[in-house]
C-alpha cells in the first residue's frame, strides 16, 4: 500500500446508471426481524463489480445486519440476496465467495500472523507451497513482511488491521465486507488508511462494502453511499448528490452541518421560484425539485454555502441582516453563529483566508449573510 | 507508596489466618519424616515411612485404584463438562435453558452424602456391580460440573467473531471448533481437568457410597486405617497426597494467570 492515491486519476464509474449493468449482489425486498424488531425493513437495492459501497447509519440502523446477511451469518426473514444472478440466502458462509474484515479484526490468537493470512487458503486444501507464496504476497501488500511470525498480540493496533485486511483479501474474493474496519484506528491513521483502502480496492479491482457511522469516512473512500434509518434506505446516491442533493432533511442533517429554514412556495417566476419564510424575507429559488404554489418546504443550506459580510452584498442573491453571535475557530475555517432579527441562528462557514488579526468580522459586528439561488435544497417533511 | 503499609497488626492477621489453616497440615508433613512409631513423640528424622508405604502392597493398590479413577474420571468429566458449557453459553434460546443451567451448578451445593447415596440407588437398581467403574462414573458425574463452570466462564469472554471469521474464511463448523475454538479454550479445559483430577482424588464419602469390594480408593483406605489408629505410615502418605494435589491447584491457578494476561494484552 502507498501513502499517496493512485496516480492517475478516478474515471467516471457509474455502472448503476447504466441499465444494461448486472448488479454483483442485489437485496430484493429483504427484512430481518428479531421477534417484533425490524432491523431491516423490505429493502431492494444493487450494488456493482468495482464499486466501493458504503453503508451509512447511526448504530441499529441495520447496516451491520445487512453486512452480516450478505456474508451468511443472518438469513433474511424474508425476501432474496441474489449474487450475479442466484439467489445465496440458502448457502452457508463458508461456501460463499465473500470475505468480511471484522470490526474486532478478529484474528486468531493462537496463530502467527502468517498462518492467520494463510488460514483461509488452508481451508480450500492448497499446498503448502501454494499458501506460502499467497502469504508472501499477502504480507508484501500490507508492508508487515517482518512480522510474519508474530502473534496478533505482538502487534500494534495498525499492524492488526492490516493483518485482518490481509486475511480477508488473501482468497481474492468477489465482494470484500468491511465492518468498520478503521474504527480502532486514531484519525491520523484512519485518514492514511482510508486512502491505502481505496487504493488497495481500485488496483486490485474488487467491490468493497464497507459499513460506518463515520460520514467523513463514507464521503472519503465510497463510490456510492447509502444513508439508513431504522431499517430503510433513505437515499442511496454519490457522495457528492448526497451531500449536495439530500433527499430528506435526515440526509442532510445526518451528512455534515446544515442550516434549516421553513419556507412557503408563494410563485413561480420563470426559472425562478419565490419562496416566503414565516418570519424573515421572501427568497428566491432555482432547483430541480417540482414544486407547488403554496407548499411548505424546508430550505437546507450547507454552511459553507453562505458568505457573511459587512458590506452589502449584491443584489443578484438572497441575503438577510443578522448580528454575529458567536464565533468558532477551527484552524483553517471559521464558523459563524449569526442571530437573525426573528431570533434564529444560522451557522456560516469561511475559509480563513486571512490571518485571524486581520479579521474584520468579530461578535456582535452586524452583517449580511448571502447565499446563491442555488444554494439551498428544497426538502419536503 | 503502598496505600498500606506491614504494620502489626496486618502481620498477626497474616500469622493467625495461615497458621489457623496450615499448622495442622504442616505437623502432618514434620511428623511424617518421624523416626518414632508413636506418633507424637519427635524420634529424630527419617524417610522409613515412606519405605515402608511403599512396600504396602494393600495401600499401593489403593493409590493405583485411585489414580485410575482420577485420570478417567477427570478425562470425562473435561469432555461432558465441555460440552455442557459449550451448550448452555452458546445456545442462547431454548426450552428450558434456565433450568439446565441451574441443574449443572446444583451437584456444586448438593451434599456429597446425598450425591452418593442416591447414586449407589441408582447402581443397585440398574444392577451394576459396585467397583472401580462405579466410583469412575460418580467421580465424573460431580466433577463435571466444575468443569462446566471453568470452561463457560473462558466461554463468556470469547469473542465470537472469532468464529465466524473461520467460517467465512471457508472452514465447516467441526473444523472450526478445533482449529480455533478449542486451542483458544485449551487452557480452561485443563484447568478443569486438574480441578477434577484433584477433586476425584481426595473424595471420600461419594468413593465410600459406590465403591465395592476390591476397589478401595487411598481417601478409604486412610480413612479406615485411622480408624484403628493413627500410623506414621498414614502421615508419609497424606504427605504424598498433600503435595500432589497442590501440584494441581499451582498449575490450574498458573494456566489462568497466563490467560488472564494473554488477554489483557489484547
Amino acid at each position: 500500500m502507498a501513502d499517496t492515491p493512485t496516480s492517475e486519476p478516478r474515471k467516471v464509474f457509474a455502472p448503476w446508471l447504466d441499465p444494461n449493468q448486472k448488479p454483483l449482489v442485489r437485496f430484493e425486498n429483504v427484512t430481518k426481524k428479531y421477534g417484533d424488531y425490524t432491523a431491516v425493513d423490505n429493502l431492494t437495492i444493487d450494488i456493482f463489480e468495482r464499486e466501493f459501497f458504503a453503508l451509512l447509519g447511526p448504530s441499529g440502523c441495520g447496516k451491520t445486519t445487512l453486512l452480516r446477511m450478505l456474508a451468511g451469518f443472518e438469513q433474511p426473514t424474508s425476501g432474496r440476496i441474489l449474487m450475479n444472478g442466484e439467489d445465496i440466502s440458502k448457502i452457508p458462509p463458508n461456501k460463499r465467495p465473500i470475505n468480511m474484515m471484522f470490526q474486532s479484526y478478529a484474528l486468531f490468537p493462537h496463530m502467527t500472523v502468517a498462518q492467520n493470512i494463510g488460514f483461509g487458503l488452508k481451508q480450500e486444501g492448497k499446498s503448502k507451497a501454494e499458501i506460502d507464496k499467497r502469504v508472501d504476497e499477502m504480507l508484501k501488500l500490507v508492508q508487515l513482511e517482518p512480522f510474519a511470525k508474530r502473534k496478533p498480540h505482538q502487534l500494534s493496533g495498525g499492524q492488526r488491521q492490516r493483518v485482518a485486511l490481509a486475511r480477508s483479501l488473501a482468497k481474492s474474493p468477489k465482494l470484500l465486507l468491511l465492518d468498520e474496519p478503521l474504527g480502532a484506528l486514531d484519525k491520523k491513521l484512519r485518514e492514511k488508511t482510508q486512502f491505502e483502502l481505496m487504493s488497495l480496492q481500485e488496483n486490485l479491482g474488487l467491490t468493497f462494502m464497507i459499513v460506518t457511522h463515520d460520514q467523513e469516512e463514507a464521503m472519503t473512500v465510497s463510490s456510492r453511499i447509502a444513508v439508513m434509518d431504522k431499517g430503510i434506505m433513505v437515499q442511496v446516491d454519490t457522495p457528492a448528490e448526497i451531500y449536495e442533493a439530500p433527499n430528506s432533511r435526515y440526509v442532510a442533517d445526518f451528512i455534515g452541518d446544515v442550516n434549516f429554514m421553513e419556507v412557503e412556495v408563494l410563485r413561480h417566476e420563470g426559472a425562478q421560484i419565490i419562496v416566503k419564510s414565516a418570519t424573515l424575507n421572501e427568497f428566491k429559488l432555482e432547483t430541480d425539485s417540482d414544486l407547488k404554489d403554496g407548499e411548505k418546504v424546508w430550505l437546507a443550506i450547507r454552511p459553507e454555502k453562505f458568505i457573511v459580510s459587512k458590506e452589502k452584498p449584491s443584489d443578484d442573491q438572497n441575503m438577510v441582516q443578522g448580528k454575529v453571535w458567536d464565533i468558532a475557530y477551527s484552524g483553517d475555517t471559521s464558523t459563524y453563529h449569526v442571530r437573525l432579527e426573528d431570533g434564529t441562528t444560522l451557522k456560516a462557514q469561511m475559509a480563513n483566508r486571512r490571518r485571524v488579526r486581520n479579521r474584520d468580522i468579530t461578535w456582535e459586528d452586524p452583517v449580511w449573510v448571502a447565499w446563491s439561488y442555488r444554494a439551498a435544497v428544497p426538502l419536503r417533511n | 507508596m503502598n496505600p498500606t503499609r506491614f504494620n502489626w497488626f496486618n502481620a498477626t492477621s497474616l500469622a493467625l489466618g495461615f497458621g489457623f489453616l496450615y499448622l495442622p497440615i504442616l505437623i502432618l508433613i514434620i511428623f511424617s519424616f518421624n523416626d518414632s512409631k508413636l506418633v507424637t513423640v519427635w524420634g529424630g528424622f527419617s524417610t522409613r515411612w515412606y519405605v515402608a508405604l511403599f512396600q504396602d502392597e494393600a495401600f499401593m493398590e489403593a493409590a493405583w485404584v485411585t489414580l485410575r479413577v482420577a485420570l478417567v474420571s477427570a478425562t470425562f468429566a473435561a469432555i461432558l463438562g465441555t460440552m455442557a458449557a459449550m451448550v448452555l453459553i452458546r445456545a442462547k434460546r431454548f426450552p428450558g435453558r434456565m433450568l439446565f443451567s441451574g441443574m449443572i451448578y446444583s451437584p456444586l451445593v448438593m451434599p456429597e452424602v446425598i450425591t452418593g447415596l442416591s447414586l449407589l440407588l441408582l447402581f443397585v437398581a440398574i444392577g451394576l456391580d459396585r467397583g472401580y467403574w462405579t466410583i469412575t462414573l460418580a467421580h465424573t458425574t460431580f466433577a463435571m460440573c466444575y468443569v462446566a463452570v471453568v470452561v463457560s466462564s473462558r466461554l463468556l469472554s470469547f469473542d465470537m467473531s472469532l468464529e465466524e471469521a473461520a467460517l467465512d474464511l471457508g472452514s465447516t463448523r467441526l473444523n472450526t471448533f478445533f482449529q480455533v475454538t478449542l486451542p483458544i479454550i485449551l487452557p480452561a479445559i485443563i484447568a478443569g481437568w486438574l480441578l477434577a483430577f484433584t477433586l476425584s482424588l481426595d473424595d471420600l464419602v461419594i468413593a465410600s457410597f459406590t465403591s465395592g469390594p476390591g476397589s478401595t480408593t487411598l481417601p478409604m483406605k486412610i480413612y479406615s486405617q485411622v480408624r484403628l489408629g493413627v500410623n506414621p505410615q498414614i502421615n508419609a502418605l497424606s504427605t504424598i497426597l498433600i503435595t500432589l494435589v497442590a501440584i494441581g491447584v499451582v498449575i490450574t491457578s498458573l494456566l489462568g494467570k497466563r490467560q488472564a494476561e494473554k488477554e489483557g494484552k489484547q
